[in-house]
């Protein structure tokens, strides 16, 4: 195997497991403030309970994100050395700055938060988790400030010795890419943690449970994640998937399958893209669907794939056709399902209605793999390049390190994630079969931050 | 602006080693000092609300290594990758050992993450020292800033070393004792009873090969890379910090058992004094050759663009007034002694 493949499954494997827990993390602040302030009002108690069990549940997932985010850091560095040689003077700004805004508000406002209950006020506890919220959110901005200027590159210029400078610190931070693929990306944070309320509560009600939680948790969950299942599709979605088009047309071609420009071209539901024959095996389509998403008329003409040179096509194109026929089609799932249930819920109908909690149920993990998929959309739709239309992957990776000591290192983090997640199945499975009633004696506590 | 990033980077490192440094001092000592299940929950307790945030100083300095010294950053990290992977599986390891330990009211569950706190938090300690060293020590550029060192060789600082030789062993045995010392000190401050007893033993007990091993340090050093002494051949001036050493160490030694606070922070002098004596003998390099002085990497040749430095400067002085506010709300919440009586939860 060679260094510059082992270098990127590495980076993809550290990063996607990752993201399984900020992807949670963040999305649950903003549901714990809500919850949090709900419990402001006469007889909130309730919610309060509620907002405790969750933010047992979030510090767990907190403490994986933080022990899996520190190797994101260093691994620019160590495995993609040259990448960061060249474009420091720029995207180590964001990087720096995240860490000097971000995570010392977080890392301080989670102790008072999870351990100042009884010492606060409760409006200033209230204001704790809105601060771990805003931290939160604060350290999703910077890291996508830093993906959106390797996707549509703003602001810089190159010195004589190769190497990018930043040319204006606002242009920087306000990439136009970056505003809407931070939009989409917070909103389907939301998504997984409404899914993921949801379904607990589900489970409660279908295994007849903690049942007064059980519902308090479908009706959060239901609510957020239909607000959120439809921000996502409309119109964080929308704007991100027309920038793209405009921006980095070869990729929409590679996530769509379309192999040759088209006027009024179809939308591929599902099919199987055969890239020597440059053709969609049993496809089933949808005429004209294609350009008026992307140009808001039938009859607009998308750019095919064989607009492009071979070599500036996604190279890893049936893996980038199918993470976004992925994303698109759970997404649209989501919302189907979100929307019967709140309709079920607006009839006093869906704490009853167990076909229908099945399905909120057994779609936990779905959010997961929708995520996971939008970000290999984002990712592998910018390849070849590491930097879009400046820097190749190719000319990014660590060429001292051999790929002996690469592999050495994946196994590793293999190994030490599996752990991570038998780990995390064990405490999460536990805090939710004890429910939210639970003493907090029983439970020993977290030291995390005070 | 270099020689303000520099010392930027310099002071932020420091604030970690000073910060996580006891917490990792408690990790080292944990097994040593605790007999019973009630003295490990009260040393966890005492670093428990902090250290997280602690730990943040290493993450927030090396993303601003990244951005003022891109070619730094990208050359070290490569260089150092086996032993920079294996320090992140250490800090994984005793981040959930820390955290996890009390989740579930099982012995044999307790025992598995506190091994992983104590192994873990030992080894980084040793790491860490031999890292400095061996960025005092040079590593053998190439002529493209590169290089790559496996973990060890023939364990001689020669023209061929690994991360590991006599010389970074040494640094990793300082960093060992000093933040066991530091650990044992931080104890002192926030226990009570047999355990605070215990750590002033420890103190009393580690200062003598603490003094010893600091005493080798430095010959060694000079042996191995006598170049360090020329900024202070230049301004003698810089003489004062090796005097403020050795009185941080005396201070210690004469504080402890005394006034517990007063010994933690003349631990805290010795290891500030220690690590900017390293950066003032650096400066302006920032990671020397060992084989070639013409290809030291300088902070000329790494620092990022003049406009980048420049609007840097604005945040980060915002940015970090505002961390500093944040660790002192953190640290007055949490100040006193703790005791048996804390809880987690709302208490």
């Amino acid at each position: 195997m060679d260094t510059l493949l082992l270098d990127r499954i590495h980076f993809a494997f550290t990063i996607t497991f990752h993201y399984l827990f900020p992807q949670l993390t963040m999305g649950l602040a903003l549901l714990i403030v809500i919850m949090k302030v709900l419990s402001l009002r006469p007889g909130g108690e309730a919610w309060n309970q509620a907002a405790r069990f969750w933010a047992k549940i979030f510090a767990i997932n907190f403490l994986l994100g933080v022990v899996t985010g520190i190797p994101m850091e260093f691994q620019f560095g160590t495995n993609w050395s040259e990448f960061s040689r060249l474009t420091g003077g720029v995207i180590g700004q964001p990087l720096a700055m995240e860490g000097v805004f971000s995570f010392f508000l977080e890392s301080t406002f989670l102790g008072l938060f999870l351990f100042g209950e009884k010492r606060l006020s409760r409006v200033a506890h209230v204001g704790a988790a809105a601060m771990v919220w805003l931290g939160s959110w604060i350290s999703g901005f910077f890291i996508i400030v830093t993906n959106a200027w390797m996707q549509h590159p703003v602001a810089y210029r190159i010195l004589p010795n190769g190497t990018y400078d930043v040319t204006s610190f606002t242009g920087l931070l306000f990439n136009p890419w970056a505003w809407r693929e931070y939009a989409h990306n917070m909103c389907a944070a939301v998504v997984t943690a409404s899914f993921v309320v949801a379904a607990t509560g589900a489970y409660y009600l279908l295994a007849r449970k903690h049942e007064a939680s059980g519902r308090l948790f479908v009706k959060m969950g239901v609510v957020a994640g239909l607000i959120s299942c439809a921000l996502q599709i409309f119109p964080t979605g929308d704007l991100q998937g027309k920038f793209a088009a405009q921006h980095q047309p070869a990729a929409i071609a590679g996530m769509e399958g379309l192999f040759h420009s088209e006027a009024g071209a179809p939308i591929v539901l599902i099919g199987q893209p055969d890239e020597t024959t440059q053709h969609i095996d049993n496809p089933i389509v949808v005429n004209k669907v294609l350009s008026f998403l992307i140009y808001g008329t039938t009859a607009a003409e998308v750019k095919g794939l064989d607009q492009f040179p071979r070599d500036q096509w996604p190279s890893a194109l049936p893996l980038l056709f199918y993470s976004y026929h992925i994303m698109a089609g759970l997404g649209t799932w989501f919302l189907l399902l979100m929307a019967a249930a709140a309709f079920a819920l607006w009839r006093s109908r869906l704490y009853q209605t167990r076909w229908l909690l099945w399905p909120i149920l057994l779609s936990f993990p779905l959010p997961y793999i929708a995520t996971t998929a939008g970000w290999m959309t984002t990712e592998i739709g910018r390849q070849p390049w590491l930097v879009y239309g400046l820097l190749r992957t190719s000319q990014g990776y660590s060429t001292h390190v051999s790929a002996g000591n690469t592999l050495f290192t994946l196994l590793g983090f293999l190994g030490m994630y599996s752990v991570l997640s038998i780990l995390w199945i064990i405490l999460v499975y536990r805090l939710i079969e004890a429910g939210p009633e639970m003493e907090d004696a029983k439970l020993a506590p977290l030291t995390l931050t005070a | 602006m270099g020689f303000v990033w520099f010392w930027i980077v310099a002071v932020m490192l420091t604030a970690y080693v000073v910060l996580d440094g006891f917490d990792l001092g408690v990790g080292i000592l944990f097994p040593l000092l605790a007999n019973t299940e009630e003295q490990r929950r009260l040393m966890i307790r005492s670093i428990g609300p902090v250290w997280d945030g602690n730990e943040v100083w290493l993450l927030a300095a090396g993303g601003t290594l990244y951005f003022a010294f891109p070619l730094l950053y990208a050359s070290s990290f490569s260089g150092f990758y086996l032993p920079l992977m294996i320090v992140l599986w250490l800090l994984i390891l005793r981040g959930v050992g820390l955290e996890l330990r009390m989740h579930i009211d099982d012995e044999v569950w307790r025992t598995f993450f506190d091994g992983c706190f104590f192994v873990a938090s030992a080894l980084l300690a040793v790491f860490f020292g031999a890292a400095l060293a061996n960025v005092i020590r040079g590593v053998p550029l190439g002529a493209d800033h590169y290089f790559f060192l496996p973990l060890w060789t023939d364990w001689l600082p020669g023209a061929k070393p690994g991360i590991l030789d006599w010389y970074t062993v040494i640094g990793g045995l300082v960093a060992l004792v000093a933040l066991a010392v530091h650990g044992a000190l931080w104890l002192a401050v926030k226990v009570s009873g047999d355990l605070e007893a215990k750590a002033v033993r420890a103190v009393r007990r580690l200062w003598p090969a603490l003094l010893v091993i600091t005493g080798i340090s430095v010959p060694a050093t000079m042996i191995v890379r006598p170049a360090v002494l020329n900024n202070y051949e230049h301004y003698p001036i810089l003489f004062i910090i090796p005097v403020a050493v050795v009185g941080a160490l005396a201070a210690m030694r004469y504080l402890v058992g005394r006034n517990a606070l007063g010994a933690f922070l003349a631990s805290c002098g010795y290891l500030i004094f220690m690590l900017v004596g390293a950066a003032a003998g650096l400066y302006p390099r920032l990671l020397p050759s060992s084989t070639d002085a013409t290809r030291d990497i300088t902070i000329q040749e790494a620092m990022a663009g003049p406009y980048a430095l420049h609007v840097g400067l604005l945040w980060w002085t915002f940015g970090i007034l505002l961390a500093l506010l944040y660790f002192i709300t953190s640290y007055s919440m949490f100040r006193g002694k703790v005791s048996e009586q804390d809880s987690g939860y709302g208490h």
